[in-house]
């Protein structure tokens, strides 16, 4: 069913070769082929037309052949773009349609786990069509929600050939979905210490270097910490800070970290709660450090908008969380969507979006055909993506990685009874 | 003494020449006109910011750093597909409400403003709860409506609709409202002795008279609608109209084009505001001079016969 | 200045047939048609106002008595709810009506001398100031409120140039404080603040004033005395326009607060929009209501009902 031609590397580099700055990417404002069509307004008015190749109450019919269209909802930011004559296009998703003759509507409308979760709930509880074949959610409390309500659909085992041979072992078999029954790995990405060493370095000048989470709780920083305003990366982070593992922390455990997150922002410390615009705060100078997110940092300074913002993986080890594909329930194009999943896991595909991406690719194998583009190019940008320890980890650097506490419906409402508060106060 | 008198006993209040006296002059011709302008400038200041940030040559999302001088967003307007679907969003539903809101809030207020019926109290004080009530009050009670499995309605394009309708009726009911309790009805006496039946009453006499503000009703939640975040943000659902994407672009970085997309909203509306207001003008002026030409006619006309 | 006396067509013509000494029965039978002409113009906009604004209101009632959570609501009679939600939002709720009480006041001292001068002393461009007071609402409030956040940033165009004067210290910033919060909220209400004065101020008959001045009030009596006592109606309303929706705020919180800022409203868009407790939120958007509710009745019994339905006429 997948890649009835092989994908040809040759191609895939010459669409890379005229790379632009992301600068140039930014100033274009992204415009992706196909991405207005009839399909996606259709979607954007709130329901998907009925299922060709089944619906939510029947069984899917994976052998037939694919209907043509892709829905796909993703986050921003998170797929390869480039500048071809003028145009701006993504490459990957334009050799995908080339070889599999399937249109892909590509929208980047989820802004967060839980909004998104909410705009598509009422859909999937009555049955109905979401408008999107494939969505990519991050691990925790959404999708554990979106598994336990049964608003997936169930993966078949034998159309995912290039995951099979070709997934990091780090993403097959995740605690929080045995079996790659539902899911399967977009990007993963680190949550650590985001910090501009020339604040921190007026502001600290006997140690101008972050290494530790309690860094972040250090009162020379007060008033220029920000810290992620959420239920899943600022207490794992901190468990983890205090030398505790999440995946296994007590309730205990859980008290002690709210104690010294209510501490840390009663003394000022915390400029504020962020979500992804922590990134912003950075940027433009109003937070000097704060938790923050791997790939970010790299596309920020690349693009100009900041200089030498650095990424740091705390000593006492950082969070790896993972960004998903799945098949809401009501799709109307699953087998579309399996074939594209299964797609994404060539080794020069994965490679040709992990050079833009720039968080952690699923295909480690990928490296090869980065480290093809330097050697076409004798760009060093290639070079550092292909020995990036935040694309491409090495065994040792995962070791210091842990995911976060996959937590029961019981639990979470305790967890969040106990960490809510701390930046809802 | 004597001025003040034939002042007050000759004018009506939109036409008063302000008195001035004495110590009171510093503070009514100097103090206070300069606090108005004050406040002004105060009200209008993100608004000059976003037309002039509108033209700043960013590489990237808005910054405050001034980049230099470009037209280039105006342009590429339409680069951002999101936000242009936004956008295009937004003005549909506007249009659409406002013309509907527009339809049965007047007819309404026509009602209130004119007619004394039992349950006119209970209608008025309906209308003011809708006008009163906290945003975040009706977008939760629409959300619960909405997805309740016996009222369910795809959450999208439709149910932004509906909210838009429903909070748009009240302010244009209360538009035209206060514009029909100033009107006396001896027009509509004239004409109904002139023998014109109710219809054509209506017609040609109730709605020439109540349209001005029938349009400031339109134009009102035309404005309400574009801006609606509060209680679109919990009825949406997948779509997104304008001000969600402007919020949820507040967290990844805001392009550019929302300056010009605001510029330009901003320039439609005072384009329509100032149209509204000095069209009944201009048509008084016209009919002021067709008045004096007629009488001129007569006049002559007269006065050749009587020689 | 009570603009409900007027009589309607139906009621001239009853009057004036009576006066005739007509029979009763055929001008009944005529004007049965007319009577029912405002409940025609007025159907349409109740209908959707009760289908679209009262009921959805009560089902919320119902939710906010239930328990689970969106996808699993269970009904039933918990008014446990509102107690839970008042003893573990309290602070948020406190936080809230201090802020709204410190806005409304604000706005009202901003737009008093406003609405105060162009009433009385506007002449006829009276209307060309009101158009310029409104003329920034033609512009999202999202984009508004945004536009603030962008210009008191730390180191924006306000504040970057006076650190770099030195000012003010380097640490400075407005942003994710209460002072942003409530100037930001104060800027976006003060067109509901300013036009019920406005309105208020406008109708009062100018020789009233005279009146006083003949009486040989100087300025600042004649306002004690004359003017402020007689736009008291308006003074309420704009109170209870400003004060009732500003408790309510979530966005100015959101993008200009920070740490211990967070207002009740951001907490019920959590509680639905994150944590999915429609239960628990409903139970808190309930008890906004109850505000405004408890705030229109005293208003009405203080003013009288007609003050209530034109507070609301701008």
């Amino acid at each position: 069913m997948t890649g009835r031609r092989n994908t040809d590397p040759a191609w895939l580099r010459g669409m890379t070769m005229r790379r632009m700055s992301r600068r140039d990417l930014f100033k274009a404002g992204g415009v992706g082929a196909g991405a207005l069509s009839l399909g996606a307004i259709l979607a954007a008015c709130g329901g998907g037309g009925d299922s060709s190749a089944g619906t939510s109450s029947g069984a899917i019919d994976w052998s037939a052949k694919p209907a043509g269209t892709l829905d796909f909802a993703n986050w921003p930011l998170y797929i390869d773009k480039e500048k071809v004559d003028g145009q701006l296009v993504r490459p990957s998703l334009l050799q995908f349609t080339d070889q599999n003759d399937i249109e892909v509507n590509y929208r980047e409308v989820i802004q967060g786990n839980a909004t998104f979760f909410g705009k598509i709930q009422p859909q999937l509880a009555a049955g109905k069509s979401t408008g999107y074949d494939l969505m990519v959610i991050t691990n925790g409390e959404t999708l554990t929600r979106l598994l336990a309500l049964d608003y997936v659909v169930e993966l078949p085992t034998d159309m995912r050939p290039n995951f099979d041979k070709y997934a990091a072992p780090s993403v097959k078999d995740p605690a929080y979905d045995p079996g790659n029954k539902f899911t399967m790995a977009w990007q993963s990405g680190l949550t650590g210490i985001a910090w501009d060493p020339k604040q921190i370095a007026e502001l600290r000048p006997d140690n101008p270097t972050i290494t530790s989470m309690n860094d972040l709780f250090d009162p020379v920083f007060a008033g220029k910490v920000g810290m992620f305003g959420d239920n899943a990366d600022m207490p794992n982070l901190t468990l983890l800070g205090m030398g505790i593992d999440p995946t296994t922390s007590t309730v205990d455990d859980w008290n002690a970290a709210a104690e010294k997150l209510t501490a840390q922002r009663d003394d000022g410390i915390v400029r504020q709660y962020y979500e992804q615009n922590y990134i912003n705060a950075l940027s433009n100078g109003d937070v000097a450090i704060a938790m923050g997110w791997s790939g970010d940092i790299f596309q920020t300074n690349l693009s100009g908008d900041s200089e030498g913002l650095q990424f740091t993986v705390p000593t006492e080890g950082a969070i790896i969380w993972t960004d998903n594909m799945m098949i809401p329930k009501g799709a109307a194009h699953p087998v579309d969507a399996m074939t594209y999943m299964d797609y994404v896991y060539d080794p020069d595909v994965a490679g040709q979006m992990a050079q833009w991406i720039n968080y952690i690719t699923p295909v480690p194998d990928s490296k090869a055909f980065v480290m093809g583009l330097y050697q076409d190019t004798g760009d060093e940008y290639y070079k550092n993506v292909a020995e990036s320890p935040l694309v491409y980890p090495t065994p040792e650097d995962q070791a210091k990685l842990h995911t976060y506490r996959v937590l029961t419906e019981d639990e979470q409402l305790e967890w969040n009874g106990i960490f809510q508060p701390i930046y809802q106060s | 003494m004597s001025a003040v008198t034939v002042e007050a006993a000759g004018a009506d209040s939109a036409n008063q020449a302000p008195v001035r006296r004495g110590k009171g002059r510093r503070w009514s011709s100097f103090i206070l006109p300069t606090y108005t302008w004050v406040v002004i400038v105060y009200l209008s200041l993100p608004i000059f910011v976003m037309i002039v940030f509108g033209f700043n040559d960013v590489p990237g999302r808005v910054s405050a750093k001034w980049y230099g001088f470009t037209t280039q967003w105006y342009r590429d307007l339409f680069d951002n597909v999101e936000l242009t679907a936004a956008f295009k969003t937004s003005i549909a539903i506007a249009i659409v409400s406002s013309l509907l809101a527009t339809l049965i809030g007047a007819l309404l207020g026509l009602a209130l403003g004119r007619y004394r019926f039992k349950g006119s109290g209970s209608t008025n004080y309906l209308v003011f709860l809708a006008i009163a009530s906290p945003e975040i009050v009706l977008g939760t009670s629409l959300l619960t409506m909405f997805v309740n499995a016996y009222t369910f309605i795809p959450q999208g394009f439709l149910t932004i609709l509906i909210s838009h309708i429903m909070f748009s009726i009240s302010f244009v009911a209360v538009t035209v409202r206060a514009r029909v309790q100033g009107l006396s009805s001896s027009y509509e006496e004239a004409a109904q002795d002139l023998g014109a039946n109710p219809t054509t009453t209506f017609r040609l006499v109730t709605m020439p008279l109540i349209m001005p503000s029938v349009i400031s009703g339109f134009l009102l939640a035309f404005a309400l609608s574009v801006d609606d975040f509060v209680i679109t943000s919990f009825v949406s659902g997948p779509t997104v109209t304008f001000p969600l994407y402007v919020y949820g672009a507040v967290k990844s970085g805001i392009p550019p084009q929302v300056n010009v997309m605001g510029t330009i909203l901003f320039a439609v509306g005072v384009l329509a505001a100032i149209s509204s207001a000095v069209a009944p003008a201009l048509s008084a002026k016209k009919d002021a001079r067709r008045l004096a030409q007629d009488r001129a006619t007569t006049e002559a006309h007269y006065s050749s016969i009587g020689k | 200045m009570a603009d409900q006396g007027k009589p309607s067509l139906e009621d001239l013509v009853e009057s004036s047939v009576t006066a005739l000494g007509g029979g009763v029965a055929p001008q009944r039978l005529a004007s049965r048609r007319k009577r029912l002409v405002p409940y025609g113009l007025a159907a349409p906009s109740v209908f959707w106002l009760l289908v679209f604004f009262l009921i959805p209101t009560i089902y919320m009632g119902f939710i906010s008595l239930g328990s689970g959570y969106l996808g699993d609501i269970k009904f039933g009679l918990n008014f446990s709810n509102y107690v839970d939600v008042l003893k573990t939002y309290d602070t948020q709720f406190i936080r809230s009506v201090v802020y709204a009480l410190i806005v409304t006041f604000l706005a009202l001292c901003i737009a008093y001398p406003l609405a105060y001068w162009i009433a009385l002393y506007g002449g006829r461009r009276k209307n060309v100031f009101i158009l310029l007071i409104l003329l920034p609402f033609f512009v999202s409030f999202v984009i508004r409120t945004v536009q603030w956040q962008f210009i008191l940033a730390d180191n924006g165009i306000i504040f970057g140039p006076l650190k770099n004067l030195g000012l003010l210290s380097e640490n400075f910033h407005v942003l994710s404080t209460p002072i942003a919060v409530i100037a930001g909220i104060t800027y976006n209400f003060l067109p509901f603040t300013a036009l019920p004065l406005y309105v208020a101020l406008e109708r009062l008959d100018p020789r009233l004033l005279e009146a006083g001045r003949d009486l040989y009030a100087n300025k600042v009596t004649t306002f004690l005395k004359v003017v402020w006592p007689l736009s008291l109606p308006g003074v309420f309303a704009a109170f209870l326009l400003t004060f009732v929706p500003a408790v309510g705020d979530y966005v100015n919180s959101q993008v200009l607060g920070g740490p211990k800022t967070t207002m009740i409203g951001q907490i019920i868009q959590n509680l639905f929009q994150v944590n999915f407790d429609y239960p628990h939120g409903a139970a808190l958007s309930f008890i906004l209501m109850a505000f405004l509710l408890i705030g229109a009745s005293l208003y009405a019994k203080v003013l009288g009902t007609e003050a209530v339905t034109s507070a609301a006429g701008r």
